[in-house]
């Protein structure tokens, strides 16, 4: 557990960083820190392990004041990652991994041997471990620094924005790769990002920050979508806020309803024949869907071809028992039929579910949770 | 050929090195130990000099400034001054060493300041999070990135140190310098190479000698570099 109480920087010049914060990072989760440049966020991460020392106020590790505790002691027991992962270019990779290691005292062989496994554990083969960084993509650097900070097994990681000097794809990896690795691992995690949809996707609680260093609110990722502490809140989470807020609320069962199928091969006047409308489903041998098939226009003549591949409409996402509502609504949406397509645990059609009754489903469910009309005026007025 | 015959020609050199075998070692001796000494003592008081200046923001320009300034003291006005100051006799070769300190303290400051500030903020930041005390952040991490840049700044000192303590033969300190004050003085009708020519080329071969052992050094010190330039 980390915990703020009023902690203030103020520098020489007059400039206040961080203005009297309190709040508590609870053990085994991870709390981000999210707000615009100038919030103070990064100067409140390294106040953490006294990279920046606190102009009043105290940080507490646990039981202990931080400011009690030689700081290069502090910081050793204290996983750090930084946007560019800054790792060291002399030493090899399996030396990056050990540096703490070796610092507390592990033969370089020993300290080898669990860079070796940390390698492997965030995804790297052993042979990168003779590698230098320059050698590296941004991405495996990363990965590397997430291995340096892991290596020996602070119970508290401080990560400021790692992810955010990769491309897009490669990040979205990274992120999802850190979510399960910290399924594992339960390390107390503060975790510095200025993008929002980050700290949603990996926040177990949010503290969003105002310039000026204050906090604006401290919630859960979907409170603070559903109800916003106050207008800057409502603005810096974003105006799609209500439908990325049905991303974390499982779907359940869908009322699907069953949905003709045709398979490849078949000729095209049969897929008329069985259709329910304009658009019929294709699926494979295996009975998962493949894509949809538009009879609508159709020449009389092309009846007699047979239905293959390239005729199908891929556009589509699918919704499992596992999907958000989000995710559910969404399949609906972007299916060409109108009709969102449901399948199973295995991938197998489960059938389909139209926009209509999704939107019932959502209507149902908020409908029980509405709040109190003055919260969402403030809402409202940040929206005007 | 009348060129070969002659004593004066250049490629005498031989024979006047065979004549001369003793002396000429034994100023190549003290050429290489006064121009090699330098090196390292400069070196030694050039790092903590370029940290303060690296770590203190305000100690930089003053501190870069003064030492480079003492760049433009005449090499020889530093040889005859340096015995008052330090209380030697006037043809001591420790003058010389003294002097040819304050020459690459001059270009070392600079250069371990710049190489220190090379290293990349985050990778500095890095250590300090890691829990390296300041002393072992700078022994580790900052001195072994800022190694190319200052090795490179000792290549300038080595070989400008090598002609620099040729200088002093003219004022009898026992080194190659000697070569060319003898080869001035049997100058009378016309020039006499021999010793001139020897004097360089044995000056030439220790500057390229010095040149090559730190660049060696270098290579085995930074492996890294070298996978960096073959990306």
């Amino acid at each position: 557990m980390i915990r703020f109480d009023s902690v203030t920087k103020t520098y020489p010049d007059g400039t206040v960083a961080v203005n009297r914060l309190a709040f508590e990072a609870p053990s085994g989760q991870i709390t981000v820190l999210v707000g615009p440049s100038g919030c103070g966020k990064t100067t409140s991460l390294r106040m953490i392990n006294r990279m920046i020392e606190p102009t009043s106020g105290t940080i507490w590790l646990d039981d202990q004041d931080t400011a009690r505790v030689p700081t290069h002691e502090l910081r050793r027991g204290i996983g750090y990652v930084i946007q560019h992962a800054g790792l060291f270019p002399h030493r090899t990779v399996a030396d990056n991994v050990g540096t703490v290691l070796r610092l507390t005292g592990w033969s370089r062989k020993r300290a080898r041997g669990r860079a070796v496994d940390l390698l492997e554990r965030v995804g790297l083969p052993a042979s990168f471990a003779d590698r230098y960084p320059a050698q590296l993509s941004g991405g495996q650097q990363q990965r590397v620094g997430v291995a340096r900070a892991l290596a020996a097994d602070p119970p508290v990681m401080l990560m400021d924005e790692p992810f955010s000097a990769v491309d897009p794809v490669v990040r979205e990896q990274l992120q999802d790769e850190f979510l399960r690795l910290q399924a594992e691992l339960g390390k107390t995690i503060v975790f510095v990002t200025h993008d929002i949809d980050e700290a949603i996707k990996l926040g177990d609680q949010v503290a969003v920050l105002r310039v000026g260093g204050e906090l604006a609110q401290l919630a859960p990722p979907a409170e603070l979508l559903a109800s916003p502490a106050d207008p800057f809140v409502a603005g810096f989470v974003g105006r799609d806020r209500g439908y990325r807020g049905l991303g974390f609320a499982a779907a359940g069962s869908l009322p699907t309803r069953p949905e003709p199928t045709v398979r490849l091969g078949v000729e095209l006047s049969h897929a008329r024949a069985v259709a329910d409308g304009d658009w019929v489903l294709a699926v494979d041998d295996r009975n998962a869907p493949l894509g949809w098939l538009a009879l609508d226009g159709l020449p009389d003549e092309a009846l007699r071809r047979t239905l293959t591949t390239d005729l199908l409409n891929l556009g589509g996402t699918l919704a499992n028992p596992r999907s958000s509502l989000r995710e559910a609504l969404d399949s609906a949406l972007s299916s060409p039929s109108g009709r969102g397509v449901v399948v199973d645990e295995v991938g197998a059609l489960a059938g389909t579910v139209t926009v209509g009754q999704m939107l019932e489903l959502i209507e149902g469910r908020t409908a029980g949770r509405r709040r109190p009309a003055q919260q969402s005026g403030a809402t409202l007025g940040a929206q005007a | 050929m009348i060129l070969a015959d002659n004593a004066s020609s250049p490629l005498q050199l031989f024979s006047y090195f065979n004549d001369h075998r003793r002396d000429v070692l034994s100023w190549l001796g003290y050429h290489t130990w006064l121009s090699a000494l330098p090196v390292v003592v400069g070196l030694v008081i050039s790092l903590p000099l370029g940290y303060l200046a690296r770590r203190y923001r305000f100690v930089y320009p003053p501190m870069v400034t003064l030492t480079g300034l003492l760049y433009t003291i005449p090499s020889i006005a530093l040889f005859v001054s340096v015995p008052h100051l330090i209380g030697t006799k006037t043809l001591d070769p420790l003058n010389v060493a003294v002097a040819l300190t304050i020459y690459t303290i001059a270009l070392l400051v600079r250069v371990v300041a710049d190489g220190l500030s090379a290293v990349p903020d985050d990778v500095a930041q890095a250590a300090t999070a890691m829990g390296y005390t300041r002393w072992q952040r700078l022994v580790h991490v900052e001195l072994p990135i800022a190694a190319p840049v200052i090795a490179a700044g000792l290549r300038v000192a080595a070989v400008s140190n090598v002609s620099m303590v040729a200088v002093a033969g003219t004022i009898g300190v026992p080194e190659l310098g000697q070569l060319f004050t003898t080869g001035f003085q049997l100058s009378t009708t016309g020039p006499y190479y021999p010793p001139i020519v020897l004097g360089i080329l044995m000056c030439l071969a220790l500057a390229i000698a010095f040149d090559l052992l730190i660049v060696l050094a270098t290579r085995i010190l930074t492996p890294w570099r070298r996978l960096e330039a073959a990306r």
